[in-house]
């Protein structure tokens, strides 16, 4: 069960950041099979390509953009209280990266779409 | 007619009574206006249960001897109003978490102290009591960073709430570090490089995950991670230096 003590901003940011890590080097694997793929012909990227078409597919790709960028924003604020000088508004630092994380995946649509 | 002490609103407080194997006890408290939690464990210990344990000096915030898990939290309970923390009338009261337990509330602070000695919390004087006193600016930005940390009054619940400290039993914590930041800025101290090696071996600064719970839950709005961080920037400029 969750801990009351943990129910905050930060540490829920340090979850996602954690989570968001372990779901991406789950995926990194398969990213570098696909790439591979083209090393060995066209046709194999090509066919994981048509697959990737795929509605289903494409949300999970929503998915990765949105976990990319997640991290990304979680990481650059652990980065910025550990080497800037303090900041008391960290809350809305994390709110401004979750934001950017969402308008990342809102693009990701209008461009796959 | 009903009695008025039948109509009197009542807290159900569940309080942790032994030690490590102990168990939750219930207990009907009245409600009073501005009651703290420390009010209602001393309720409970003067008309309910004489033998029960508990910590508390000043009971205005200064000592940092009445801290407690308060419904999961630690917190100050003499500066900790019911209104601010009964969810639906029920207060559970447990020692302070990552402490060994001794009886029912009172935990053994020992390792806490003894990590304030691990960080090289004690001052090391440049000047002997017959010297005149060094001057410090109270402007420049170091004083200004040690004054930021200085007002800690070792009640231990950044102990309690950190992650760190109950996965790491040599991490030396956010109170011992935050004292140890407000040393590394202190321009009397004669020892900075000792106190540099002191928190960056294991269980020192570089082990903070930065969750910011000290922050999070000091009750004197202390920022630890804050200070760890400087720590961190501090050693590790200390080392590109070749100091460390």
């Amino acid at each position: 069960m969750m801990r009351a003590s943990r129910n905050y901003p930060g540490w829920w940011a340090a979850l996602g950041h954690r989570l968001s890590g372990l779901a991406l080097a789950l995926f990194l694997p398969v990213h570098f099979l696909v790439l591979g793929l083209a090393l060995d012909s066209d046709a194999a990227l090509d066919s994981v390509i048509a697959w990737t078409d795929q509605p289903l597919v494409k949300v999970a790709e929503w998915g990765l953009v949105m976990l990319l960028t997640l991290h990304l924003g979680f990481g650059v604020r652990v980065l910025a209280l550990e080497f800037l000088p303090w900041r008391d508004p960290l809350k809305t630092l994390i709110s401004l990266g979750a934001g950017a994380s969402v308008l990342a995946g809102l693009l990701f649509w209008i461009v796959a779409l | 007619m009903q009695d008025t002490a039948d109509r009197e609103e009542m807290l159900t407080v569940e309080i942790w009574r032994g030690r490590e194997d102990g168990a939750l006890q219930t207990y009907r408290v009245p409600r009073r206006e501005s009651q703290t939690v420390l009010d209602v464990v001393t309720w409970v210990q003067r008309n309910e249960e004489p033998a029960l344990a508990y910590r508390f000096a000043c009971r205005v915030g200064m000592c940092g001897s009445c801290a407690m898990q308060v419904n999961g939290k630690p917190r100050w309970t003499c500066r900790t109003h019911v209104s601010r923390v009964a969810e639906n009338g029920l207060l559970r009261i447990e020692p302070l978490a990552n402490l060994p337990r001794i009886k029912d509330l009172a935990t053994d602070m020992a390792p806490f102290f003894e990590k304030w000695q691990g960080a090289r919390g004690r001052h090391e004087p440049t000047r002997t009591r017959h010297e005149p006193m060094a001057p410090v600016s109270s402007e420049s930005p170091a004083r200004k960073a040690a004054n930021a940390g200085i007002e800690c009054i070792n009640c231990a619940v950044c102990y309690a709430a950190c992650d760190v400290v109950g996965w790491d039993e040599n991490y030396l914590g956010p109170a011992a570090l935050n004292r140890a930041w407000t040393l590394a800025n202190d321009e009397r101290d004669a020892d900075k490089a000792g106190l540099l090696q002191a928190v960056s071996q294991g269980g020192g600064c570089h082990s903070c995950h930065s969750h910011g719970s000290c922050v999070e839950h000091c009750p004197v709005g202390l920022n630890p991670t804050a200070g760890i961080a400087g720590l961190k920037r501090m050693t590790l400029a200390a080392l590109m230096k070749g100091e460390l």
